[in-house]
């Protein structure tokens, strides 16, 4: 009986709450119920997911817009159930900048990926930081360009075989990685910066707290803030999923050490 | 007792829930789905509802009944 129950109220319950319902974890209302077109294991799911159970928390779904980056996550204005605008490679945070300054009562976050942020968008995420503006950046790390084929990107780690990179990244020959939130923490318009990843249950628990914070922070008026969220690529990493969430754990999250780098 | 439905079309395989159990109570499918895959399936058993997962599942494709 209590099976029927369950199933007859599955449709209509958005959810992530506890109520008479008894679904207690489910699809948030503002994510589409569709397909993602991401791989196995990819955490761009999870970070969707994320993001949108932040929003339903704060209540601000009809307030919300977002501005979707080139990447893996272009099309992330079809799973996102909120205005979504996309912007040229790289140029998120000055799309976003300009939407701020226009509508202030908006709540304006960009989402972006390491080929995106950290490579050719360096100059505009520099910028907007310094500033100060009140915009919140979810920058979703997997040290690869996953669209294009699995080339090196800024944040690849000493060693890590990619496709433009058969032999591993040298640091002779290609440079360090680039720690993008230690940067920006040196700057004064920065109010908050935390690294968080989604290789395990637990971990997914500390980034939706950090993403819920950055959105508070905003709706509050206080200024910059920004998450960078480490996140598995199993295809270019050539790892099952399972392989990819222990890499996070043993090897990038040493680099890249998780926590908060900044807060106001 | 809490139970848990896996989407079994919306599964890709990545096994991520079977490994964030902690009662080890989901397991891999003999049969493949929609996808070509063999989605993850619920095996049964004592369930608390933790949810988590639900938390790592990528493509939303775990309800939690309580």
């Amino acid at each position: 009986m209590k099976k029927k129950n369950s199933k007859s109220t599955k449709k209509e319950t958005p959810a992530l709450r506890v109520d008479s319902s008894s679904v207690v974890l489910a699809r948030p209302e503002s994510l589409y119920d569709v397909e993602n077109h991401y791989c196995a294991g990819c955490g761009h799911g999870i970070i969707h997911r994320l993001i949108c159970e932040a929003i339903d928390d704060f209540g601000i779904r009809e307030r919300v817009i977002a501005v979707a980056p080139v990447g893996c996550a272009v099309i992330a204005y079809d799973y996102w159930n909120f205005d979504v605008t996309e912007a040229a490679h790289g140029r998120t945070p000055a799309v976003a900048t300009g939407i701020k300054r226009v509508r202030p009562d908006n709540i304006v976050f960009t989402y972006q990926g390491d080929g995106d942020l950290a490579a050719i968008g360096t100059s505009e995420i520099i910028h907007a930081a310094n500033r100060g503006e009140n915009i919140t950046v979810i920058f979703v790390n997997n040290g690869v360009y996953g669209m294009t084929g699995g080339q090196m990107a800024p944040t690849t780690l000493a060693g890590q075989r990619t496709a433009t990179t058969l032999n591993g990244r040298s640091l002779k020959r290609e440079g360090y990685p680039i720690k993008i939130l230690e940067m920006l923490a040196v700057l004064p318009g920065t109010k908050y910066a935390e690294r968080v990843s989604v290789h395990s249950a637990q971990e997914v628990v500390r980034a939706k707290r950090a993403i819920k914070k950055a959105f508070r922070l905003q709706i509050e008026g206080k200024g910059f803030s920004i998450v960078e969220v480490l996140s598995m690529c199993p295809t270019y990493w050539g790892m099952t999923p399972i392989q990819s969430a222990d890499r996070i754990k043993n090897e990038v999250s040493t680099f890249y050490p998780l926590g908060v780098i900044k807060s106001c | 007792m809490a139970k848990i439905k896996i989407n079994k079309d919306k599964c890709k395989g990545c096994y991520l829930c079977i490994v964030n159990c902690p009662n080890g109570l989901i397991k891999v499918s003999g049969e493949l789905n929609i996808r070509g895959v063999k989605p993850a399936v619920f095996s049964g058993g004592k369930c608390t509802g933790c949810g988590m997962c639900a938390l790592v599942c990528p493509d939303c494709g775990i309800v939690i009944y309580k």
